[in-house]
């Protein structure tokens, strides 16, 4: 049981997309001013993944090997394609906000990198489980970024007031720096070496001399 | 014109306000000669995408462009994100071709970059800029040269800055990414400065 489900949880802490193996970090950070874009966002991701990874791994046995990039690419396009259109049908206010984000889904990393190394050689049923697993891990990222500068840049969770702000005639002096786009990347480092010093396994060697010789030279 | 050009530079800089192409800038940011050679790259493709990706988005998929057979009321906007990916892939092969043919030096030197652009988000990102601004011919020549200079630029001083880090001391934990994006969130911040230039 434990095997079976390895594919959900690893990605989620172990093999995180985003903090191990450095995917997919393009988009994810461009939504992350507010909780409810981040969560669309999420969803949207870990929905386009699960449905091109279930479709991917349907067909694996068909696609020949010399075109099987472009047809993934065309797969995933076309799950974000509807995606997108779903997104401008039910939620058109939150679809104008997250822009141009929805649609670079086809260039994240995670999406590709999932279909080529897990569901072209997977059944179907441990494919979706490892792109859930894949999307909640991102999601997760996503999720906690945007806690943390929505709630410091707006005084506000999902648009609730948390922390009144002096502008409403609360004391909050909302935290400008949130809103613009280097507290992301500094967020980002932070959360990296939260985790790192929580899981020690992760850290990344030391430049040894020899790299040192060699980056001089 | 030149007000649009500093904004994709340096404001609206692909990466340090829109993330976008963030994993390559991770990934080939070790060295500043491959950092030089990348950015080169991403300058020639989002310079001839953008422009190319206009035209088929005016005369191919807006709404009214088959007007000319009769058939004003065809919508193909929802196949935008197809054409220019379709766009972006066969401009790489045909660059890498004439490269080939005409500059073998140079292709030697951008080789195996070119076949990791097509799927980098910077460069699908600038068209879907193009279209979601609704620039015109002109305009996204100069929008797509400007913000693949501002990428370029981006990168090489991240490269440089990073292969200094190499002797820096500091906690384990923040070797490596983490570092990398306290820095790049040092120099977004240096680069939002530069907004007050493009906006006067």
């Amino acid at each position: 049981m434990r095997a079976a489900l390895k594919p959900l949880f690893d990605p989620l802490l172990r093999d995180n997309p985003v903090t191990v193996q450095i995917l997919g970090i393009c988009s994810a950070l461009a939504v992350t001013t507010s909780m409810t874009t981040a969560l669309t966002m999420s969803l949207a991701l870990t929905a386009v993944l699960m449905a091109s990874s279930a479709v991917i791994s349907l067909i694996r046995h068909h696609i020949p090997a010399q075109i099987r990039l472009i047809l993934q690419i065309t797969i995933i396009a076309a799950m974000v394609i509807v995606a997108d259109l779903i997104l401008q049908a039910y939620a058109y206010a939150i679809s104008q906000r997250l822009s141009i984000f929805v649609s670079l889904i086809v260039t994240n990393c995670i999406v590709l990198g999932r279909a080529e190394a897990f569901a072209m050689s997977n059944p179907v049923g441990a494919s979706i489980l490892d792109a859930l697993g894949n999307g909640a891990g991102y999601s997760a990222i996503l999720m906690v970024i945007a806690f943390v500068r929505e709630l410091l840049g707006f005084g506000t969770l999902f648009g609730i007031t948390i922390f009144p702000t002096v502008a409403d005639g609360g004391w909050y002096q909302p935290f400008g720096f949130m809103l613009l786009a280097p507290s992301a990347f500094m967020l980002l480092g932070l959360l990296v070496w939260a985790l790192r010093i929580w899981r020690v396994e992760q850290v990344e060697p030391a430049a040894t001399h020899v790299d040192r010789e060699e980056a001089l030279s | 014109m030149t007000d649009l050009f500093l904004r994709a530079v340096f404001a609206d800089n692909l990466i340090l306000s829109f993330f976008l192409g963030v994993c390559t800038f991770l990934a080939v940011s070790k060295r500043v000669e491959t950092a030089l050679g990348l950015g080169a790259a991403i300058i020639v493709i989002l310079t001839i995408t953008v422009p190319v990706n206009q035209l088929i988005l005016t005369w191919l998929l807006a709404p009214g462009a088959w007007g000319w057979i009769g058939a004003g009321d065809v919508d193909l906007t929802f196949l935008r994100l197809i054409a220019f990916i379709g766009v972006i892939a066969a401009m790489v092969q045909v660059l890498e071709m004439v490269l080939d043919r005409f500059a073998p030096a140079l292709y030697a030197a951008l080789g195996i970059y070119l076949p990791l652009i097509t799927v980098n988000c910077a460069i699908l990102g600038g068209s879907l800029f193009m279209a979601e601004r609704s620039y015109g011919f002109g305009e996204s020549i100069v929008f797509g040269f400007g913000s693949g200079l501002g990428w370029a630029l981006a990168i090489i001083a991240l490269a440089a800055i990073r292969e200094r880090l190499a002797y820096a001391d500091m906690p384990a934990g923040l070797r490596g990414l983490g570092m990398t994006f306290i820095v790049t969130g040092l120099m977004s911040m240096a680069f939002t400065a530069f907004a007050t230039m493009a906006a006067p």
